[in-house]
């Protein structure tokens, strides 16, 4: 076990030697483009695996039509998730949701996770199986970075771009770099994936990855569950970073096995892949971490936080980021048999709809709503400030969501503190914001 | 497209983010004309009313960071903007600006050069941007052709266009 303090823990190498070895994008982007040994820098066209649409996808239908193309590449290989206003909040929604209709039953798209199968974009493809290691994956929604914790490269594209995807297949990408997050030591009673994501933001900060892959290894990743690795890649968007991924490994192949939607090409880097940097990180001893306003790199450790006692409106435990099952069954540990502080709102949004059902079976919706909670149907609820759960001027929020950004929930003042499930768990039952070291056993 | 474009400038701070540029609240809204009302409303609300088409955008660091929203850009073009310059770019902003046509032009440490009102002027292909109020000038690396030549096209839009219409007529090896 190593001594390191956590000041020294994060700490980088920037003088490694040129070599011939490819990093996780490189191979990733070699079998998709058909390009040998991809370079960074170099421009590449890969063959796109699995193209998944949101709302903004309805976007990309008048751009499809105007390029003209005869049909759509492959319906086979598009994915429709609805999850912004899921069932539709306004007029406006409604009909984005109603030209993707429209345009899925044209085309012949089938896979459309509509009202009543829907889920976070990005969660039912991970749960059904659309994303298997060696793919590229583009998505309409920027943290598609988290189905890099499959071992392939996910990343996120706009409407006009997805309209040429649905025309042609195909994608140009600039090969990136790759930041090497190489992790060891065990994360601690009350410490999580969330809280190490954090504190890596911390040292990469907000556009230290901008147009770079960011790959996570170390004994440390090994032992991570796939939702955890979700968590990981998910807020490498908030790095900057163009892709985040993990190799795959046998936690991945048990999690795709009987899922996966199509063959997987278990790539992996090679041993003297050349990297743009390393960042090595101890995690015996970190403490839980918070990203406060106004941006998710202001990052500091929970404990300097709970002495300020940092008083709450509301508390959100959602988000493609943490409102899996682990997530939820971690907070409802904490909140089981409590109470939501008087004058806080605690607003709970699982992050499918099989997420949800399971809550139901567990008890965990009774668990929550007997306490004064919330409990929605899965979407990104909160998150974003334009459907349900808006902040007021003036109003604080913990959140286990990943951007914190000027009026992300709502009114530009609003404070939105960002931190694991267990610490809004336990901030929903205090009131401020509060350490779930001291409560867990 | 212009290539040489000349503009009074609006100037904002870095990691300006796309919830800052356009709200989440406005995401629903399609049409750009619509769009551009609530463009930046929380930064300088006199932005919406008093740019003017021709003028140019300076940003600082990891200009539009956040997320993949096509209204950021959308917005912007609305407005008429004839480029949008920062001292570095989110990826996914960058894309898709360039993707609807809209110049955005990477500009190591630009910020500093500029006030507002100043008047910018850019030579794109020679990679160039004067400040004309104060006479200070800098370089930047000329857009990559792959970039030059969606811009060129107006867009993604006819790129695709033009390129699958070529391909019905004659064999090719794939899109450039």
């Amino acid at each position: 076990m190593s001594t390191r303090s956590l000041a020294d823990a994060a700490h980088e190498t920037n003088t490694e030697a040129p070599s011939h070895g490819q990093t996780l994008a490189q191979k990733i982007l070699a079998r998709v483009s058909g390009v040998d040994a991809p370079v960074p820098g170099q421009i590449v066209e890969g063959a796109v695996d699995l193209a998944m649409g949101h709302e903004q996808a309805a976007q990309a239908v008048l751009p499809f039509h105007q390029m003209e193309a005869p049909r759509i590449w492959d319906p086979s290989r598009v994915v429709i998730a609805i999850d912004h206003w899921v069932p539709a909040s306004t007029e406006g929604a409604a009909k984005l949701h109603q030209i993707l209709r429209h345009f899925a039953a044209e085309e012949g798209i089938t896979n459309f996770y509509d009202v009543g199968r829907h889920g976070i974009c990005h969660q039912v493809l991970a749960e059904d199986g659309w994303v298997v290691p060696g793919d590229l994956c583009v998505g309409t929604d920027s943290h598609t970075n988290m189905l890099g914790a499959m071992g392939a490269f996910a990343v996120g594209i706009g409407p006009t771009e997805f309209a040429a995807v649905l025309a042609t297949g195909r994608i140009w990408l600039k090969v990136p770099p790759t930041i090497r997050v190489e992790v060891e030591g065990t994360l601690g009673k009350g410490v999580y994936a969330k809280d190490l994501i954090l504190r890596i933001i911390r040292e990469v900060r907000c556009d230290g990855a901008r147009y770079k892959a960011v790959e996570f290894q170390g004994p440390t990743i090994s032992r991570l569950s796939m939702s955890e690795r979700f968590t990981l890649c998910n807020m490498t968007t908030e790095m900057g970073a163009k892709a985040g991924m993990v190799a795959p490994d046998a936690t991945t192949r048990e999690f795709l096995q009987p899922i996966a939607k199509h063959p997987m090409h278990p790539l992996t880097p090679d041993a003297d892949a050349s990297y743009e940097r390393t960042i090595s990180l101890d995690v015996d001893g970190m403490e839980p971490q918070v990203a406060c306003p106004y941006s998710p790199d202001n990052v500091r450790p929970m404990s300097e936080i709970v002495k300020e006692h940092v008083k709450v409106n509301q508390v959100f435990l959602g988000s493609c980021t943490n409102s899996r099952m682990d997530d939820l069954r971690i907070a409802a540990r904490i909140f089981r048999g409590e109470k939501v502080h008087p004058g806080v709102r605690f607003i709970v949004s699982p992050a499918s709809t099989a997420i949800y059902r399971q809550c139901l079976k567990e008890g965990l919706v009774d668990l929550f709503t007997e306490g004064g909670a919330v409990f929605t149907n899965s979407s990104c609820s909160a998150c974003f400030g334009g459907n349900m759960g808006i902040l007021a001027p003036d109003e604080a929020c913990a959140s286990s969501s990943n951007r914190n950004f000027p009026g992300r929930m709502g009114a530009k003042e609003a404070r939105i503190y960002l931190m694991s499930p267990a610490a809004v768990a336990l901030t929903a039952i205090r009131g401020e914001i509060s350490d779930p070291r001291e409560v867990l056993p | 497209m212009k290539e040489l474009l000349e503009g009074r400038v609006w100037c904002l701070g870095d990691e300006l983010d796309t919830d800052q540029l356009i709200a989440g609240k406005y995401l629903t809204i399609i049409d750009p004309q619509e769009l551009k009302k609530h463009v930046l409303e929380n930064v300088d609300p006199r932005f919406s009313r008093e740019a003017r088409p021709g003028d140019i955008l300076i940003g600082g660091e990891n200009f539009g960071c956040g997320s993949s929203r096509e209204h950021a850009p959308q917005a912007l073009k609305a407005v008429g903007l004839a480029a949008v310059v920062a001292n570095s770019f989110a990826r996914i902003f960058y894309r898709n600006s360039i993707n609807i046509g809209l110049p955005a032009i990477e500009v190591p440490g630009v910020r500093s050069l500029f006030r507002p009102e100043d008047i910018a002027r850019i030579d794109l292909p020679g990679g160039r941007i004067q400040n004309v109020t104060t006479g200070e000038e800098t370089r930047f690396p000329p857009l990559p052709d792959h970039i030059l030549g969606i811009l060129r096209a107006g867009g993604l839009v006819e790129k695709v266009r033009q390129e699958l219409r070529g391909a019905s007529t004659s064999p090719r090896e794939g899109l450039a």
